[in-house]
């Protein structure tokens, strides 16, 4: 089971070192990790996808808290939140399968970013199933290299708490 | 406000915080810290070796339930600390751990004497911080001690750029903290302790297992009222032997590994277990499903993560235990002894402790606890190292008040009791303080003998002799055939070691024999020491093998 946190922590040093630390020490599962500012500039936002059942999420969400710079931890119903990870792809073309390429992205509303002789560079957002079946739909061209954020989500209708 | 440098800041801090101890070790990175100390009136002890500085600090704690406070300079004696900190990490000890730091703007360059030390303590720290700017320098010891000890006690460190410690500023020591992320729970939740209390109401056959969250809470006083209304039969851990008094009828004793017949057995027959400040260690469970099968599980814990962490859990109360106990009370009705009482009384009379004896000359190391305890009156405070003699030390004597064990639990750490003694000692100076030692163990930091001897600390140390290694020998006997792979330890002459040392020493190796020697040791005026020969392969038992069910056990 995949599980979406979000987690409110002070923006003191070492808070990263404190939360990575604690999922290596505790045998815990964490599949990405996503940190930036927030609006207010001493809180930190984390977006952590853990894996484990609901006994792991238990754990996990009690540690975290005992963190004295975390200040709350909501887990996030995927249902009623508005998810989004980025991807960077650089795929391999010859000048004839360009348009082809560009065509693909389009599908995705992806933006072509950069533009090399022999390779073209994709920008894309949208949840994690979208940004698999674009990179599947890629992956015959050859994909030279790819970067991707990781989850960053927020509750719908509302500020997440 | 008066204007001060950052080594009088710290000072004028620990006094704001009734600090009337601190142990530590000099060196650069904390020479101002240093020069500080040397025009207050501050009581500081200079130890041989920061772990010893540590192990002390920790050992004062438990023994006056005050925070413990150490000082070690930047890189080894930072790293040194470390055992130390996650010794009081594991058995929930408090302690503020200063240490200096090279000069803020060489962090990160790898000068002399620099090491990571937030970084590497962070896992074995409840909280800690890195001082770069002496602004932060009274409300940051303020905080740690803040955190130090309230909610569940542990561990926190400061680490102190040297400049901070140089560095001139307006001392203004804060009155509150302001710590939006930490806010522990005290007070039980109103719906969970009438769960409880029905729970307890209906049992048929409750068991109390009681732990150092007990002890660490005060809680002593509504245990026993608890167990005296509702006639509750007592098991503790090792970290909360002597919080009910064990000469009891109710009273179990220690469960687990090398517990008692009669708290295991107890175990496996309750229909209601009621932890009280206790984790379920593996030391104690055994195999998890076959621990307490029969029973419903109540958890109190000022912890929530330790809820569920182990063992399902059928009805949880986050709080601090003296608290909730209290606020548990008054719904629990009042019962004469029954059945259950008779069952308990039964197991106790039929699996008691033993030991052979054969009349000869050896020395038992189980009878020299009983003789230590008679001779004491069961009033001192036992101090252990670890390992064999710890287990003894555990079963032999009965213990009558918290805080009258003194031992590394969950770390397991040899090289804790002499220092950890030393600290106890300070910490209750009217009390007598008995060291159980190895003679693997004492070895491990046999060097604060130093400071047993600079400061006249009153120490007995009693070191159970056996030339081994003698827990793991024990386990190389029974699951090894025998092979005993590095566990054959020579040990020195601890008669001439301590007279090195300036001590009083004296070794005995006959039965009719350890009486007066006891006795001149305990009469002592300052510390003493006395070597015991004991038999080289005498085992601890009884035993529950590692991973098997507390049904399993062997011997005793």
């Amino acid at each position: 089971m995949t599980h979406i946190l979000s987690v409110s922590v002070l923006n003191k040093p070492g808070v990263l070192t404190r939360i990575a630390g604690l999922f290596s020490r505790r045998n815990f599962n964490i599949e990405s990790l996503n940190v930036g500012k927030t609006e207010n500039p001493e809180i930190s936002r984390m977006t952590i996808v853990v894996q484990g059942d609901e006994k792991v999420l238990e754990q996990v969400t009690k540690q975290l808290h005992k963190l004295i710079n975390v200040l709350k931890i909501t887990e996030l119903d995927k249902n009623s939140i508005v998810e989004r990870d980025l991807i960077l792809i650089r795929v391999k073309c010859t000048r004839k399968q360009r348009s082809e390429i560009i065509q693909i992205a389009d599908t995705f509303r992806a933006q072509i970013v950069d533009v090399a002789p022999d390779s073209l560079m994709i920008e894309a957002t949208g949840t994690e199933d979208k940004l698999e079946a674009l990179t599947e739909l890629l992956r015959d061209f050859g994909i030279a290299e790819f970067v991707r954020t990781g989850i960053v989500a927020l509750s719908r209708g509302q500020a997440a708490k | 406000m008066p204007k001060l440098n950052g080594g009088e800041i710290i000072i004028e801090s620990l006094k704001k915080e009734n600090v009337d101890a601190v142990f530590g070790y000099p060196g650069g990175a904390v020479i101002n810290l240093y020069d500080a100390l040397y025009s207050s009136n501050l009581k500081h002890y200079l130890g041989r070796h920061e772990q010893g500085v540590i192990h002390a600090a920790d050992g004062y704690a438990r023994s006056s339930g005050k925070v413990g406070v150490c000082i070690a300079t930047s890189g080894p004696g930072g790293t040194n600390l470390v055992t130390g900190l996650a010794n009081a990490q594991m058995d929930s000890i408090p302690l503020v751990a200063f240490t200096g730091q090279v000069a803020s703007s060489l962090i990160g360059k790898d000068a002399f004497q620099e090491a990571d030390i937030t970084g590497i303590s962070l896992p074995v720290t409840k909280h800690n911080f890195m001082v770069t700017d002496i602004k932060d320098l009274a409300r940051t010891i303020k905080e740690a001690f803040y955190i130090a000890r309230t909610g569940r006690p542990g561990p926190v460190l400061i680490d102190l750029a040297k400049d901070v410690t140089q560095a001139v500023a307006e001392f203004d020591y804060p009155d509150r903290v302001n710590l939006p992320g930490y806010k522990p729970t005290f007070e039980g939740h109103k719906l969970q302790i009438n769960k409880a209390a029905k729970a307890i109401n209906d049992a048929k056959k409750p068991l109390l297992y009681v732990g150092g969250g007990a002890v660490i809470s005060g809680a002593e006083k509504e245990l026993r009222e608890m167990v005296d209304k509702a006639k509750i039969p007592v098991t503790t851990t090792l970290m909360a032997l002597g919080i009910y008094p064990e000469d009891q009828p109710l009273a179990l004793e220690m469960l687990g590994m090398h517990g008692t017949q009669y708290a295991n057995k107890a175990t496996l027959e309750t229909d209601l277990l009621i932890a009280v400040g206790a984790r379920f260690d593996d030391r104690v469970t055994g195999k998890l499903d076959e621990f307490a099968a029969q029973a419903d599980i109540i958890q109190i814990d000022i912890d929530p993560a330790e809820i569920g962490k182990n063992i399902d859990v059928e009805i949880p109360i986050v709080g601090d235990v003296k608290t909730v106990l209290r606020e548990l009370l008054p719904h629990i009705e009042a019962k004469e002894n029954g059945v259950w009482q008779q069952r308990i009384k039964e197991l106790k009379e039929n699996y008691p402790l033993k030991y052979e004896d054969d009349g000869s000359e050896t020395i038992k190391p189980q009878y020299i606890m009983e003789e230590i305890d008679k001779y004491t009156n069961g009033d001192a405070t036992i101090v252990t190292e670890v390992g064999q003699h710890q287990m003894w030390a555990a079963q032999f004597h009965k213990y009558k008040k918290p805080r009258q064990f003194i031992t590394s639990g969950g770390l397991g750490t040899m090289g804790y009791g002499l220092p950890a003694a030393i600290g106890a000692q300070i910490g209750q100076p009217k009390e007598k303080v008995v060291l159980i030692a190895g003679d693997g163990s004492i070895q491990m930091n046999i060097q604060e003998l130093g400071t047993a001897q600079t400061y006249n600390i009153p120490i007995k140390v009693i070191i159970f002799n056996n030339k081994y290694l003698g827990m793991v020998r024990q386990w190389q006997e029974i699951f090894f055939e025998k092979r005993y792979s590095s566990t054959k330890i020579p040990a020195p002459n601890f008669v001439k070691m301590g007279e090195a040392y300036g001590i009083w020493s004296k070794s005995v190796d006959k039965k009719s024999e350890l009486d007066s020697a006891l006795k001149e040791a305990m009469e002592h005026q300052g510390p003493a020491i006395l070597d015991v020969h004991i038999p080289e392969e005498e085992n601890v038992y009884p035993m529950v093998p590692a991973g098997a069910g507390l049904k399993d056990m062997i011997g005793g």
